[in-house]
C-alpha cells in the first residue's frame, strides 16, 4: 500500500499516532467509568457488601499495585530510549514491561483460583459479579497491551518505528491508571 | 508501509509553496510527502474484488457503507410495513410475510428500531459521508488510517451478519425493544428469544466498535491532515458537525459498552447486575442506555444540520449566516446533551426534584437547536434561491424537523410527560426528528453529492416526484399518530381490537390511514431507487462543479480518482461560504483558488 499523503501531515503539532492514542483512551475512560459508576451507585445502596470485599486479598492486590506501577516505569525507560533513537534498549525495557504485565496476570490468576476455590463466583451475588466483571475487563487491556507491546519491541529492536514506543507507553499507563481505582474500590474499602 | 522516498519527485510544490501560517509547518516537516500529489498516475488497475472489497481508499469505504446502509434502509421499511399492518388490520395475513404471531411483532418491532438508528442512521449519515466527504473537503488525499478504515467496514460488515444470523436461530430475532430495558432483555423466558437476544447484543457491540474506530480515524484526519492553509474557521460545516459528532459517540458509548457487557453475563452466564430479586437495579440500564441514547439523538441530528448548512448556502447563493454561532451552538448543544437523558425516565419512579432538573436541562437544549434553524432561515433570507432536489430537500428538512422539535418540549417537561409517556404522541415525536435526520437530510445528500460520487447527474423530474411522493406521506403517517397519541393511544399493542377504549370511533380508521400513508410513501421510494440506478448508469455525465460551489471536493473531477487531486492537493485561501462576494464578476469563489492581487 503506498502511504498517504494524509498520513503525514501534521496541522495540530501533535504526530498522528500519538493523537490516536488519546482519543482511544478518552473513549475507554467512558467504559471503565461507566462501569466503576454503576459499582459505585451499587455500592454505596448496599453497605452489608462490605461482608462480601473482606475475601479479597488486599496484600496480593497491594503487591500487584507495586508491580503494574513499575512497569510503567519502565515503559518510561524505554520511551526516553526511543528518543535517544536507540531502538535496542527501547526494546529490552518494552520486554521489561511486558514481564511486569504477566507478572500482574500470574497473580490475579492465583488470586482467582483461591476465590473461585472458596465459593466466590461470578454469580455468587452483585459485588462478586462486578469484582470478575471490571477486573477481567482491565485483565483484557492487560493482554492486549501486552501483545501490542511485543510488535513494537519487535519492530524498535530493528529502530523502526520508533514513534510507537511513546504511543503504547501511553496507552500502557491509562491501563495503569484504571487499577489505581480498581484496586481501593475492589479490596480496600471493606 | 512503503517508504516515502518512493513517492519522491512527483511534485506540484507550486500548489504547496506559499499558504498561511501553519502551511509552512507542513511544508518544512511533511515536504516530501506532500510532494506526492501525483499518485492518481501511478496507480495501477485492481481486479474487482481487490478494488470494491478490500480497498482503503475512503471514498470506496464511503460507499459501502451507503450501499450497505441503503439495503438495511429495505429491511427497516420491510419490518414496519408488516406490524404496520398487523396495527391496522389485526389478525390479516400480512402480503409478503403471512399471519404476524405475538413473538414475530416485538421481534419486527426491535428489528425496525435499531436497524434504522444503529444499520441505517448512523453508518449513512456518519460512516458514509464522513468517510466519503472527509478527506475530500479538508483537501486531502485519505484517511490518516486507510486501514483502520477498512477494519471498521469489515467489522461492521460482521455484525450485519451476525445480526442476520439472529433471524435463523431458536426463537428468531431478538423480541425486546430497541433500547433493551431488563428483565425483559434479560430474561428469555420474558422476551422469548434466547438466542437472539445475545446476539442482538454481539451484533450492537461490533457496531460500536466499528464506529469507534472510524470516529477516531475521521477525528485525527480533521485535526492533522487539513490542507495548508485550512484555518479552523475554513472547514466546512458538515465536516465539523462530523467531527464534533464523533466525539459526541466517543465519549457518550463507552458506559453503553459496559452495560451491554453486563447484560450479556445476566442473558448468558446467569449475573444478577439487573436483577432486582437478587440485588441488582433494572433502572441501572435504563441510565447507561440513555446516557448513550440521548447524545447518540444528536450523534445523527449534527452531520443532518451540517448537511443543510452545506446545501441551503449553495442553493441560495449567499454566505452563511453566522458561521461561528453554528459551530459553538453544536458544541454547545453536544455537552448539553449528556445532561438530558433521565427526561426518558420520568416514569421509572425516579425522584421528582431530579425530574424538575432534567426538565430544564431538556428545554433549554431547544434553545440551540432553534437556534440552528434560524440561521439556516437567516441564511436563506434575501438568497436567490434555487429549488433543486437537493435544496427541497433541505428546506423539508428545517420544515419537518421543526415540528419534532417543538412536539419534544411536551416530553420535556415531566408533567406532561406522565401522560404522554408510552403513547403514540412519543412515536410521531420521535420520528418527526429521525425522519428527517436519517431520510430527509440523507436524500439531500445523496442528490447533492451524487454528481461527485458517480460522475453523473440525477434526474429532476423523478427526483421531484420522489420528494413530494415522500414529504407528503410522511405527514399523513405521523400527524394521525399524534392525534392517536393525545387520545391515550397506548404503545407495544399487539392487537388493539382487544382494548375496547382504544377501540372508540376514529381510532382504528387513524391507524389505518397512517398504514396506508406508509405504504404509499413505501412505495415512493421505488421512484428513488429507480433514478439512482437509472442515473448510474444512464445519467447526463456531470462536471467537476455542476452546483458552482465553493468546497475542495467540487474543484477535483467527478468522479475524484484515488488520490483525488490529480492536479496537485489544493492549498485553501478563504472559508468555505464566499458566494456572491461583491468584488467578484462570479457568485462564488472556491476555497482554493488564489485571489487576483
Amino acid at each position: 500500500m503506498i502511504r498517504p499523503i494524509a498520513t503525514t501531515r501534521e496541522a495540530t503539532g501533535i504526530p498522528t499516532g500519538r493523537l490516536a492514542v488519546w482519543w482511544v483512551i478518552a473513549s475507554e475512560i467512558v467504559i471503565f467509568g461507566g462501569l466503576l459508576g454503576s459499582y459505585l451507585m451499587h455500592r454505596l445502596g448496599h453497605p452489608e457488601w462490605a461482608y462480601q470485599s473482606v475475601h479479597t486479598n488486599t496484600a496480593a492486590g497491594a503487591f500487584n499495585t507495586f508491580v503494574l506501577l513499575t512497569s510503567s516505569l519502565f515503559a518510561v525507560l524505554a520511551h526516553d530510549a526511543a528518543e535517544h533513537k536507540d531502538g535496542k534498549k527501547a526494546a529490552k525495557y518494552l520486554m521489561i514491561t511486558c514481564l511486569g504485565g504477566l507478572t500482574f496476570l500470574c497473580v490475579k490468576g492465583a488470586e482467582w483460583t483461591h476465590e473461585i476455590r472458596e465459593g466466590f463466583t461470578l454469580t455468587s451475588n452483585t459485588f462478586w459479579s462486578f469484582y470478575y466483571t471490571a477486573a477481567g475487563l482491565h485483565g483484557i487491556h492487560v493482554i492486549a497491551g501486552m501483545i501490542i507491546m511485543l510488535f513494537v519491541a519487535a519492530d524498535a529492536a530493528k529502530g523502526k518505528e520508533l514513534q510507537r514506543v511513546e504511543n503504547i507507553g501511553i496507552y500502557w499507563h491509562f491501563v495503569d491508571l484504571v487499577w489505581i481505582f480498581l484496586f481501593p474500590l475492589l479490596y480496600i474499602a471493606k | 508501509m512503503s517508504s516515502n522516498s518512493e513517492s519522491l519527485g512527483h511534485l506540484p510544490i507550486d500548489a504547496m509553496s506559499t499558504a498561511a501560517g501553519e502551511a509552512t509547518k507542513t511544508d518544512t516537516h511533511g515536504h516530501s510527502h506532500d510532494a506526492h500529489g501525483g499518485h492518481g498516475e501511478h496507480h495501477e488497475e485492481q481486479n474487482f474484488f481487490l478494488k470494491y472489497f478490500w480497498s482503503t481508499d475512503h471514498k470506496i469505504i464511503g460507499m459501502q457503507y451507503l450501499f450497505t446502509g441503503m439495503l438495511m434502509a429495505l429491511v427497516g421499511g420491510f419490518t414496519v410495513y408488516v406490524f404496520r399492518m398487523q396495527i391496522a388490520f389485526p389478525g390479516i395475513s400480512v402480503p409478503g410475510w403471512g399471519r404476524v404471531t405475538p413473538a414475530n411483532y416485538d421481534g419486527l418491532i426491535t428489528t425496525h428500531g435499531s436497524v434504522m438508528i444503529f444499520w441505517v442512521a448512523m453508518p449513512v449519515l456518519i460512516a458514509a459521508l464522513g468517510n466519503y466527504l472527509i478527506p475530500l473537503m479538508i483537501g486531502c488525499d485519505d484517511m490518516v488510517f486507510p486501514r483502520l478504515n477498512r477494519l471498521s467496514y469489515q467489522i461492521f460488515a460482521i455484525s450485519i451478519l451476525v445480526l442476520g444470523a439472529s433471524f435463523l436461530v431458536k426463537g428468531g430475532a431478538f423480541g425486546g425493544a430497541w433500547t433493551s430495558y431488563p428483565p425483559l432483555s434479560a430474561k428469555a423466558e420474558y422476551n422469548l428469544t434466547p438466542q437472539g437476544a445475545p446476539l442482538w447484543l454481539l451484533a450492537v457491540a461490533l457496531e460500536f466498535v466499528a464506529f469507534l474506530l472510524g470516529g477516531i480515524n475521521f477525528v485525527t484526519t480533521v485535526m492533522n491532515s487539513r490542507a495548508p492553509g485550512m484555518k479552523m474557521f475554513d472547514v466546512p460545516m458538515v465536516v465539523w458537525m462530523i467531527v464534533i459528532a464523533s466525539i459526541l459517540f466517543m465519549a457518550s458509548v463507552g458506559p453503553l459498552v459496559a452495560g451491554a457487557v453486563m447484560l450479556l453475563f445476566d442473558q448468558t452466564v446467569g449475573t444478577h447486575f439487573f436483577d432486582p430479586n437478587k440485588g441488582g437495579d433494572p433502572i441501572l440500564w435504563q441510565h447507561l442506555f440513555w446516557f448513550f441514547g440521548h447524545p447518540e439523538v444528536y450523534v445523527v441530528l449534527l452531520p443532518a444540520t451540517g448537511i443543510v448548512a452545506e446545501i441551503i448556502t449553495v442553493f441560495s447563493r449567499k454566505k452563511l449566516f453566522a458561521y461561528k454561532t453554528v459551530l459553538y451552538t453544536a458544541v454547545g448543544t453536544g455537552v448539553l446533551s449528556f445532561f438530558v437523558w433521565a427526561h426518558h425516565q420520568f416514569i421509572a419512579g425516579i425522584d421528582p426534584r431530579m425530574a424538575n432538573i432534567f426538565s430544564l436541562t431538556t428545554l433549554l437544549i431547544s434553545i440551540p437547536v432553534a437556534e440552528m434553524m434560524f440561521v439556516f432561515i437567516a441564511t436563506l433570507y434575501g438568497g436567490s434561491i434555487r429549488l433543486t432536489v437537493p435544496m427541497l430537500w433541505a428546506l423539508a428538512f428545517i420544515g419537518e424537523f421543526l415540528i419534532g422539535g417543538v412536539t419534544g418540549i411536551f416530553l420535556g417537561a415531566s408533567g406532561a410527560d406522565i401522560y404522554f409517556h408510552d403513547t403514540y404522541f412519543v412515536i410521531a415525536h420521535f420520528h418527526y426528528t429521525f425522519f428527517p435526520i436519517a431520510f430527509i437530510s440523507v436524500f439531500a445528500a445523496v442528490t447533492y453529492w451524487f454528481p461527485k460520487m458517480f460522475g453523473k447527474m440525477m434526474n429532476e423530474t423523478f427526483g421531484k416526484l420522489h420528494f413530494w411522493g415522500t414529504i407528503i406521506p410522511f405527514n399523513f403517517i405521523f400527524i394521525p399518530l399524534f392525534l392517536l397519541g393525545v387520545r391515550g393511544d397506548h404503545r407495544r399493542i399487539f392487537d388493539y381490537s382487544r382494548f375496547p377504549d382504544l377501540m372508540k370511533p376514529g381510532m382504528p380508521e387513524l391507524r389505518v390511514l397512517a398504514t396506508l400513508s406508509l405504504v404509499t410513501l413505501l412505495a415512493f421510494q421505488a421512484i428513488f431507487l429507480l433514478n439512482f440506478f437509472y442515473s448510474l448508469f444512464k445519467g447526463k455525465k456531470a462536471d467537476r462543479n455542476p452546483w458552482l460551489a465553493n468546497t475542495l471536493e467540487w474543484q477535483t473531477p467527478s468522479p475524484p480518482p484515488h488520490g483525488n487531486f490529480p492536479e496537485g492537493l489544493p492549498t485553501v485561501y478563504r472559508g468555505p461560504y464566499e458566494y456572491s462576494h461583491p468584488d467578484r464578476a462570479q457568485d462564488y469563489w472556491p476555497q482554493n483558488e488564489k485571489a487576483a492581487s
